[in-house]
């Protein structure tokens, strides 16, 4: 199936390709969404199952003794999946007060904080640990409210929240696409993580556009995605050259070969 | 101080310094739940040992416990005033206010389980039609409202709130359209425990919770229904019980008691034929195509493969076997021990449904993670049975709802 094809109607399909090879697992993508998206830093940050990290770095290794011990990172952001059909995210569906929203336009999975009744049930749903409860307070310390983005609301204590793709970034690409009277441009909307990572192991734009390099790179034999065959049909794409990593992204029976399972579920009912 | 008057007519209860005694400790254990609902409101669900991984815990374990205990009511009713088998007319009553109990204890205790509970009603104003949870929302809110319509009678046949004239009338006009309500709670009710099973079911990216389905029902609507009615019947028997030995008064005939233990036994029997035919399916197809097999699911941790046996097992097939059998039905050891099992086996469903799902990492390079409840989380869970003591207990001692009482304990 193209690229294309892979998802449904609308005039964008955001995504991203993270070339593991590529990746130091050095957490500036981390650090960059947690400042541009004003997700703040809690008393104890040691309690990474509370903590909050849009942009969370995954370490994994191929289980070999030194010296062939391999090592590699998955950055994982939200996967802004689309299921079978167009709004059938894992997480979209299950929400009961529409706190969260699938954009038909652009394919980002939305989260409306101020909507949001804190019931948890989009977490369970999400297999990639995505999403993000606030179980405390952020605590906001006498001047360090002065370096928050004016383009994006902190969010409460008791709501979901996770990574929208700065979406913030796209609004303020559409808002200059506007006055120039053009279109919004492959480099005008960047996220944050993106435009953070200093080996270049990052790729975002239009999957949809075919002159995106993103849309190039994904369209590549060893481009994939984490729990593919779950049919989450998600829009981040990792890329790698290494067989144990890509064996790593999905699960597999023990006579099935990498990479060669297609989507069994597709979305669910 | 006497309140004899209040009592229902030709019955005796225990003295009042007992029963305020057993009402103290009720209010302990209410106040252990109040000091965590209010510590979980003011500070946050921090207080709670919940996370990230484990988005939920042992209190929507108690809810949909408590919510497919419940179910007794509305099956009860059904048989009662839809199927017409006036026999269960004495037992209905205890129905319907455990059924209230446990309805009512669950929404109290939602309205703490989550993040922003003065947003509950978003889930009315903004809702997600696609989303199972939506539908437990409203059909369990409306179900609500349609068990304190059935209980408002039993209120008004009070002794003393009977002597009003108005009051005795409404209620007795309450009593003669039941069956609207009746049919109007199996309705919403048949519903919403579909919609809890099917809330996991509908989970396609985490394969321990997801089953395939009819249409937009994963099979776990249905199944869920099926272990509700199962065994909300018994449990609401087993109450029945219990009070009769604490009290020392017979309340319904055994009659009554064994017809409750044939319907658990024969809905029992059906459900565990299609949980058993679900279970090897998920196991032998559905997961093959996720990529995992049945043994990594019951392999990690605390939660192995001794849970399939227990709740297919000995909380599943050997109470299906005993409740079928008449000479089982005719002991009271026997009735009661088989109705346990059969509750336990609604419970741990409940249980491995909820927890286990999140309990699995389902990335291959995610570590699994446990989890134990708080303090707080045992206290409401402890509030939630306390409430229903004290509501059972005050409805025992001055409302008639066992209407073979006086008769059975002639002499």
């Amino acid at each position: 199936m193209s690229l294309a094809d892979r998802y449904s109607a609308g005039e964008h399909r955001f995504g991203m390709v993270i070339d593991v090879d590529k990746c130091t697992g050095c957490g500036a993508c981390t650090v960059a969404c947690m400042s541009e998206n004003n997700v703040g830093v809690l008393f104890d940050e040691t309690d990474k199952l509370r903590s909050i990290t849009w942009m969370r770095v995954y370490q994994i290794d191929n289980g070999r003794p030194f010296p062939e011990t391999q090592v590699a990172f998955f950055p994982r952001p939200c996967l802004h999946c689309e299921g079978s059909h167009g709004q059938h995210t894992p997480c979209v569906s299950v929400c009961p007060a529409t706190a969260t929203d699938y954009d038909e336009h652009t394919g980002i999975v939305s989260q409306i904080p101020t909507r949001c009744i804190g019931c948890r049930y989009c977490v369970g749903a999400c297999p990639y640990h995505a999403r993000y409860f606030n179980w405390f307070d952020t605590p906001w310390p006498s001047g360090l409210e002065r370096p928050l983005n004016p383009a994006v609301a902190p969010r409460m204590r008791g709501v979901v929240e996770k990574c929208t793709f700065c979406y913030h970034r796209f609004q303020r690409a559409k808002n200059k696409a506007f006055l120039s009277g053009g279109k919004v441009e492959e480099m005008d909307y960047q996220t944050a993580c993106t435009e953070a990572c200093p080996s270049g192991a990052i790729t975002f734009g239009d999957l949809r556009n075919p002159n995106h390099k993103v849309a190039q790179l994904a369209a590549s034999p060893e481009a994939f995605r984490l729990l593919e065959r779950l049919g989450t049909n998600n829009k981040v794409y990792y890329r790698t050259s290494r067989e144990w990593v890509r064996r790593k992204a999905d699960n597999y029976l023990q006579d099935e070969k990498t990479g060669q399972v297609a989507a069994s579920q597709g979305g669910g009912h | 101080m006497d309140d004899s008057k209040f009592w229902p007519q030709g019955v005796t209860r225990c003295k009042p310094g007992a029963f305020i005694a057993w009402m103290l400790v009720c209010l302990g254990l209410g106040g252990w739940a109040m000091l965590s609902a209010f510590l979980c409101i003011y500070k946050g669900l921090n207080q709670t040992n919940m996370n990230d991984f484990f988005a939920f815990g042992v209190w929507i374990v108690v809810d949909l416990a408590i919510i497919a205990l419940g179910a007794g009511a509305f099956f009860t009713g059904f048989m009662t005033y839809v199927l017409r088998r006036d026999e269960l007319k004495n037992i209905i009553n205890a129905a319907v206010i455990i059924g209230f109990i446990c309805y009512s204890g669950a929404i109290l205790m939602l309205g703490i389980d989550i993040g922003q509970p003065a947003r509950g009603w978003f889930g009315f104003w903004h809702a997600n039609v696609h989303s199972m949870l939506t539908e437990v929302m409203f059909c369990i809110t409306t179900y609500l409202i349609v068990l304190i319509v059935e209980f408002v009678p039993l209120v008004l046949e009070n002794r003393q709130i009977s002597k009003v004239p108005d009051l005795s009338f409404f209620a007795h006009n309450l009593h003669r359209i039941m069956i609207v309500f009746a049919a109007t709670g199996t309705f919403l009710s048949f519903f919403h425990q579909g919609s809890l099973g099917g809330m996991y079911g509908v989970l396609y990216a985490r394969p321990f919770a997801y089953r395939t389905g009819i249409v937009i029902w994963p099979w776990t609507f249905f199944l869920f229904i099926l272990s509700a009615i199962a065994s909300g019947p018994s449990f609401t028997t087993l109450i029945v019980m219990l009070t009769e030995k604490v009290s020392g008064r017979k309340l319904t005939s055994h009659k009554v008691k064994m017809m409750m233990g044939k319907v658990s036994a024969y809905l029992l029997s059906f459900y565990l034929v299609l949980k058993i035919a679900d279970t090897l399916y998920w196991a032998n197809v559905t997961l093959p195509k996720m990529g995992v097999t049945f043994g990594e699911l019951y392999g990690g941790g605390p939660y192995g493969t001794y849970l399939v046996w227990m709740e297919l097992g000995l909380f599943g097939v050997l109470p299906a076997l005993l409740l079928l059998q008449r000479r089982v039905r005719e002991s009271y050891g026997l009735l009661a021990l088989a109705m346990v099992l059969n509750c336990c086996g609604a419970v741990m469903n409940r249980f491995v449904m909820t927890i286990q799902p999140l309990a699995i990492p389902v990335l291959p390079f995610e570590k699994f993670v446990g989890y134990l409840p708080s303090w707080q989380e045992w206290g409401i869970s402890a509030g939630v049975i306390a409430y229903g003591l004290i509501i059972f207990s005050l409805a025992y001692r001055y409302l008639p709802i066992f209407p073979q009482e006086v008769e059975l304990n002639k002499g």
